[in-house]
């Protein structure tokens, strides 16, 4: 990096190069396979078969789904899957080259968000016929976690779990500060961070600037009642009342000082296991970290802020890539492997997410910390299948929120900005994409 | 490789002898041994270097996303709407440069003479020198990953340790380090200097002992001071070097990725981002990477131009035109000598 010269320049060109070079005329993969994906028959008896299966289970998660496909492994005689585990930020980056070149996962978990884009990417096959055989169907999920797997009228992914922003607590500074429940509503929670202040715990609630604090913008947008791209997923809504309401509120947790100014990445959190911040919104993913560490938590929904209950939620779901749906044999093992997933997904459980099938979800859950979580399944909201979504969000509204939060620019403004931003992409996106 | 004609004399005379062949074909005949030789690294540089800068090209006149069958060829729009106030990559696209601006700005003046101060200092002779030498290049063994986190929480303006100390100091303990300007330009600055000047020392430690001692002897026989020997004895002496560091110095920087992607993730909002942080967000993480080669070609002249101002300013001026000419030739036959021995 230090003493490149053109190389660096050209870093699109260079790549792109190599992949092509890869592929050998990548054009149109899987271009018809993709349209249907074989019949199912429950169980794979064709010759020895080995699976590449990629994922981005890097933290406290991991160990859970390693144990799972060796489980997986030793009771499959023929399927030998072989896990390649990847940080999530760059599997979205690696996984599209890597199918086109055919060096890609046959089958992979992916987030929600990320299955519009891949889809029209031809990256990854519909699963319609394999979600029927297997029995899967709405009534063993809820609605929006079910529909948000579809896009134009195909199912392209099958849930293993949701995972959501939830809000913890230090228990010792709650008892310190005479809280005894955790607050649920904006009176409640006000309340509370007056409470801890007064305790002296000066800044009780650190407002990160970067993440997760757009996942808390969108929280406090659908508690407020908006869609943040509108009923039909076409126009970016972050300049809208709520949309507004939600940054500006963001904002007045610094202006009130319940939150030092200018919070860096990750030190909300790092302050939190040190006992130094009282309260941090952040996903259930992190139940296993704070579990090892030595701080007194507690965990429980985000408060009602604004008009209703709602939070930010996510979902892995099971792929199978255009570069598996080639070869016959590949593909009916990706789907005996899927199957024997989503029928395991209680033993997920112990990851800290919250298995997405209702009939395992309450027993797995039971005792455990997402439990309280599980439990408003209902308030879930998911991002729409938007292709490309992520991508306009990293670019347009996670720049805006920073600036909102840091105080660089009145939250209307770099909303607005951002939204025309948004939907200049999104269009853009949408021509490319053919919508 | 201009040389590569003129060189092998003595074959033409032998072909000569076996019966005069056409003159052309001997010239062909002789070519080829050199052609051999570079080959390995002429592939190299044809598939890695010449090869993507046209297929760049080509990129940069599509709507290029490589997971999509269909990439429409657009002309130069990608070039044109990063002229265009109000395109969909203009603002992000020149803030991006004026990021790397800023960074360059600053940087490369600090690098060019605190690592210089050093190798001053290091070309004495004092107990401990070497591990005073080693102290100063360790830092630019680490990747910037390593070092790039390091600094992330030391330079965190709520729990880093820099703040921390600074407020044990009685100095102001809330500088935003890594979340607002022009505090995030100090630090990212600051940590590419402590960072990468053991490399330019290193560089200027090498010229400096090639300067020939006894031009310091006939320095202080005339009665130069310290400062007049540094300015007429040491800086020309070190002008050959001094091109090379300035050169790759402003390359390296203006080519900041790592720091600002690590530290600041370009923050607050997108101040940070540079021009290579912009095109790799844009290309890899968003797929329009027709627009991305198209930033890429707009940096590139920039350095090009950049460059060609460097060669000019450190342009022979002095030396007559004699003297110059000599120059080289002599210079040849000693770098060969020292090669091989």
């Amino acid at each position: 990096m230090r003493r490149t010269t053109w190389t660096a320049a050209l870093a699109a060109g260079v790549t792109s190069a190599l992949v092509l070079t890869g592929c050998g005329g990548g054009q149109g993969v899987g271009g018809s396979t993709a349209e249907s994906s074989g019949t199912f028959s429950g169980t794979y008896d064709g010759p020895n078969v080995e699976l590449a299966y990629w994922n981005g289970f890097t933290g406290g998660d991991g160990p859970f789904m390693q144990k799972l496909v060796d489980q997986f492994n030793s009771e499959h005689k023929n399927i030998s899957v072989k896990s390649n585990t990847i940080q999530w930020a760059d599997f979205y980056q690696r996984v599209p080259a890597a199918v086109q070149a055919g060096q890609g996962p046959d089958v992979g978990v992916m987030h929600l968000d990320q299955l519009a884009t891949h889809a029209a990417r031809n990256i990854i096959i519909p699963l319609d016929d394999l979600a029927k055989e297997i029995g899967l169907t709405a009534d063993d999920f809820t609605q929006n976690i079910w529909d948000a797997g579809i896009y134009k009228d195909k199912r392209y992914g099958i849930p293993l779990d949701v995972h959501s922003l939830a809000m913890y607590y230090n228990k010792d500074h709650f008892a310190k500060a005479g809280i005894t429940d955790p607050p649920t509503d904006e009176k409640s929670f006000m309340e509370a961070l007056d409470k801890l202040k007064k305790a002296g715990f000066a800044t009780p609630f650190w407002m990160p600037s970067l993440w997760p604090s757009h996942l808390m913008y969108l929280s406090l947008m659908w508690q407020g009642g908006q869609e943040p791209y509108g009923e039909d997923g076409k126009q970016a809504a972050y300049d809208s009342d709520a949309g507004v309401a939600a940054l500006e509120w963001q904002r007045s947790m610094v202006d009130k000082g319940y939150s030092p100014p200018n919070v860096a990445i990750d030190s909300q959190y790092a302050a939190f296991k040190n006992g130094k911040n009282s309260i941090t919104w952040d996903g259930i993913w992190q139940i296993n970290d704070l579990e090892s560490s030595k701080v007194n938590y507690g965990i429980a929904p985000i408060p009602q802020i604004f008009d209703k209950p709602a939070f930010w939620a996510n979902s892995h779901h099971f792929f199978i890539s255009t570069q598996a749906a080639k070869d016959e044999n590949k593909l009916q093992a990706s789907k005996v492997f899927i199957a024997w997933m989503s029928e395991h997904s209680a033993d997920w459980a112990g990851s800290g997410m919250i298995p997405a099938r209702k009939s395992v979800r309450a027993d797995a859950v039971k005792g455990k910390p997402q439990e309280v979580i599980a439990e408003q399944i209902e308030n879930m909201h998911f991002l729409p299948p938007v292709p490309g979504v992520g991508g306009v969000q990293a670019e347009t509204l996670e720049p805006a929120v920073a600036n909102g939060v840091l105080g660089k620019g009145a939250p209307a403004d770099e909303l607005k900005s951002a939204a025309s931003k948004a939907n200049q992409l999104m269009e853009r996106n949408r021509e490319s994409f053919g919508d | 490789m201009a040389s590569t004609v003129t060189a092998p004399r003595s074959e033409t005379v032998s072909d000569d002898r076996r019966g005069g062949a056409p003159r052309r074909r001997d010239i062909n005949s002789v070519g080829i041994a050199p052609w051999l030789f570079l080959a390995p690294y002429l592939v190299l540089f044809l598939a890695f270097v010449v090869g993507p800068i046209v297929y760049g090209l080509y990129i940069s006149l599509h709507r290029y996303d490589f997971t999509l069958p269909n990439k429409p060829f657009v002309g130069l729009e990608n070039y044109t709407d990063l002229f265009t106030p109000g395109s969909i990559t203009f603002s992000a696209f020149w803030q991006s440069m004026r990021a790397t601006g800023i960074f360059t700005v600053f940087s490369v003046p600090l690098l060019l003479v605190v690592p210089l101060m050093i190798a001053l200092v290091m070309n004495r002779k004092f107990p401990g020198r070497n591990l005073f030498r080693a102290v100063f290049f360790a830092p630019y063994v680490l990747g910037v990953a390593v070092v790039a986190i390091l600094w992330r929480y030391l330079l965190d303006s709520n729990i880093g340790l820099v703040n921390y100390y600074l407020g044990l100091l009685g100095l102001p303990d809330n500088t935003a380090w890594t979340t607002s300007t022009p505090a995030a330009w100090f630090a990212l600055v600051g940590v590419t200097v402590w960072w990468t000047l053991g490399f330019n020392a290193v560089i200027y430690l090498a010229g400096l002992q090639d300067i020939p001692r006894e031009l310091y002897e006939a320095a202080e026989m005339d009665g130069a001071n310290r400062w007049q020997q540094f300015r007429h004895v040491t800086l020309p002496g070190l002008k050959p070097v001094l091109s090379f560091v300035t050169m790759t110095t402003i390359i390296a920087s203006a080519n900041m990725f790592g720091q600002s992607y690590l530290i600041t993730k370009g923050a607050p909002g997108t101040e940070t981002r540079t021009a290579i942080y912009q095109i790799a967000e844009t290309g890899l993480r968003n797929y329009q990477m027709g627009s991305a080669a198209a930033m890429s070609y707009v940096l590139t002249l920039f350095l090009i131009l950049l460059s060609l101002l460097v060669f000019w300013l450190f342009r022979d001026r002095e030396t007559p035109k004699r003297q110059k000419a000599g120059a080289p030739v002599q210079a040849a036959p000693l770098m060969l000598r020292q090669g091989k021995g």
